[in-house]
């Protein structure tokens, strides 16, 4: 099951960059929650303090507190832990190219030291079904690498990978922005259904997939939180000018 | 202005590269890169050709059953020299491969921007350009003295000590070419630092790391200068690793500076040997290490 998001007081820096300005935020559980804003205003970043891939940066740092759950995951527990129950979904497909696809998604669970055979098997066929990707790929599973997929399929891949591992939360950093349409709708089908289970939260360029798929909606601008609420009220009538000039094409 | 942007209206320039210029200078450029590449491989192919042509005649089931005969006798063959040289480059293998491989990963991921790990890529680029027969000295004051006997360990420890740098930078290098996202896909799955770095960065720049292994190995295989003083060499069986040992590039130095025809004509057959076997082992570790790659794997 999902669990929600409390943000408070959250800054973020790259080097002497502050990237993030005293973020204050509730993500509800099991819904899917969009994430817009131009360029470099530190949707992405933000995203990245979730799990706490931020600092895996050199220059990356991180005031505030990030609750998830009941668990503070910057005081109460270490990244590595936090990473397994929250799982990410990268811009650019990233499957692990010298893994079969079983491989690949197995990857997580073997990885933490996961080796009964039957159980990795059933997890494996549950998240190729649940990334809508198991009919595509069930007779190569193991012969052909995932690499090998097209695009759109290795975007599945990684989210059945990220799936595997049973997390609570899902983050997806614009998952779709190097898909074709087809590919790319495949993908939102998937976070409409995914949303029952898990929380997600979704950073996207698309204006229109957000309405989409979004119950909720923040918009970034400059590294602060401009506005947040339902996607409806954000698209229809937002309360604050910047978002309804961003919304309305009028800059960014 | 507007009008030069349109098509047909192409600025000057742009049209003299257009039709049969553009076809020639295509067919010069691929006329230069087919030509380097001929004279890239031609020394190789001569030399093995050469190498062919005066060696194969000596080589015969005596070659490689027997040891060395004494001056005079006719026959006689190079078997200790072949073990020998086996023996050696195992040793050498099994100190320089994990050293290098380890070293690698320290200095790409582990100690990544720390003056340690400057230092040691310094080293191991100094090390890379010591000559072969200082390292032969080297090993001679610190194996060899102490033991006060010459050994197949010392010229394994000269050879091995020799093969580290180059699979240290060779590992490096490849590690570093596995990009970010790779990296941060194991992360994101909450895996810790040290396990994706061994089992998803390395597993990904594996194919690059094993031909940085078998080029150290293939250049230490064909060195004479650091066994002078640590192997020796031995006209006898000897598999023992505290005894001298024969090394096939030994035994050609010493029949090939020798005033006998027949000796000459064993060294030539020894060399052929030597470059097949190193052939045969590079081409039957890529063989191993690619049965396991998979469709499209990249």
């Amino acid at each position: 099951m999902g669990v929600s998001i409390e943000v408070s007081g959250l800054n973020a820096w790259y080097g002497s960059n502050h990237t993030l300005r005293d973020i204050q935020l509730h993500i509800p559980a099991n819904h899917a929650t969009a994430l817009i804003g131009p360029s470099g205003c530190g949707k992405s970043t933000f995203v990245r303090c979730l799990n706490r891939m931020h600092e895996t940066n050199p220059v990356g740092r991180v005031t505030g507190t990030v609750k998830i759950g009941q668990v503070d995951i910057y005081r109460d527990i270490s990244p590595v832990e936090i990473r397994r129950r929250v799982g990410m979904v990268f811009q650019r497909p990233n499957p692990f190219p010298t893994m079969s696809i079983y491989d690949n998604v197995a990857s997580g669970l073997r990885l933490n030291g996961y080796r009964n055979r039957k159980v990795l098997d059933e997890v494996v066929a549950r998240s190729l079904h649940q990334a809508a990707l198991w009919d595509e790929v069930k007779d190569e599973l193991k012969k052909k690498s995932g690499a090998s997929l097209s695009g759109g399929q290795q975007q599945r891949l990684c989210i059945a990978r990220a799936l595997a591992v049973d997390p609570e939360v899902m983050l997806m950093d614009e998952p779709a922005s190097a898909l074709d349409p087809v590919s790319t709708s495949k993908i939102e089908d998937l976070i409409f259904q995914l949303k029952s289970q898990y929380t997600i939260v979704i950073v996207t360029h698309n204006m229109q997939q957000a309405a989409r798929v979004a119950e909720n909606t923040g918009f970034f601008l400059n590294g602060r939180l401009v506005e947040f609420d339902s996607t409806h009220k954000i698209f229809t009538n937002p309360r604050d000018k910047r978002t309804e000039d961003y919304i309305t094409g009028r800059f960014g | 202005m507007a009008i030069a942007s349109q098509p047909g209206h192409l600025p000057a320039r742009a049209r003299t590269s257009t039709g049969a210029r553009r076809i020639l200078v295509n067919h010069l450029a691929t006329a230069a890169a087919v030509g380097s590449t001929i004279i890239v491989v031609a020394p190789l192919v001569a030399i093995f050709a050469y190498l062919v042509y005066k060696g194969a005649s000596s080589l015969n089931l005596a070659f490689f059953t027997q040891i060395p005969k004494p001056v005079g006798e006719a026959g006689g063959g190079m078997a200790n020299s072949i073990i020998g040289s086996g023996v050696l480059l195992a040793i050498a293998s099994a100190i320089g491969v994990p050293m290098g491989i380890a070293s690698g990963i320290y200095v790409a991921e582990f100690g990544r921007g720390t003056r340690l790990s400057n230092m040691v890529r310094f080293t191991a680029d100094v090390l890379n350009g010591v000559p072969s027969i200082v390292m032969g000295i080297a090993i001679y004051s610190l194996i060899v003295l102490p033991q006060k006997h010459f050994s197949a360990l010392a010229g394994g420890v000269a050879l091995g000590i020799m093969m580290i740098p180059t699979i240290t930078r060779t590992t490096e290098e490849m590690l570093l070419m596995v990009p970010r996202s790779v990296r941060e896909a194991a992360l994101g799955l909450g895996v810790p630092n040290w396990r994706s770095v061994l089992s998803i960065t390395l597993r990904t720049a594996s194919p690059g790391v094993i031909t940085g292994c078998m080029l150290a190995f293939a250049r230490v295989a064909g060195e004479t200068a650091p066994l002078l003083f640590t192997a020796l060499g031995n006209q006898y069986w000897s598999t023992s690793i505290n005894e001298p040992i024969a090394a096939l590039p030994l035994q050609i130095f010493v029949y090939a500076i020798s005033p006998y025809e027949e000796w000459h004509r064993l060294a030539w057959g020894a060399a052929l040997v030597l470059i097949a076997l190193i052939v045969l082992s590079v081409g039957l570790v890529r063989y191993v290490a690619g049965r396991g790659v998979l469709k499209g794997a990249s």
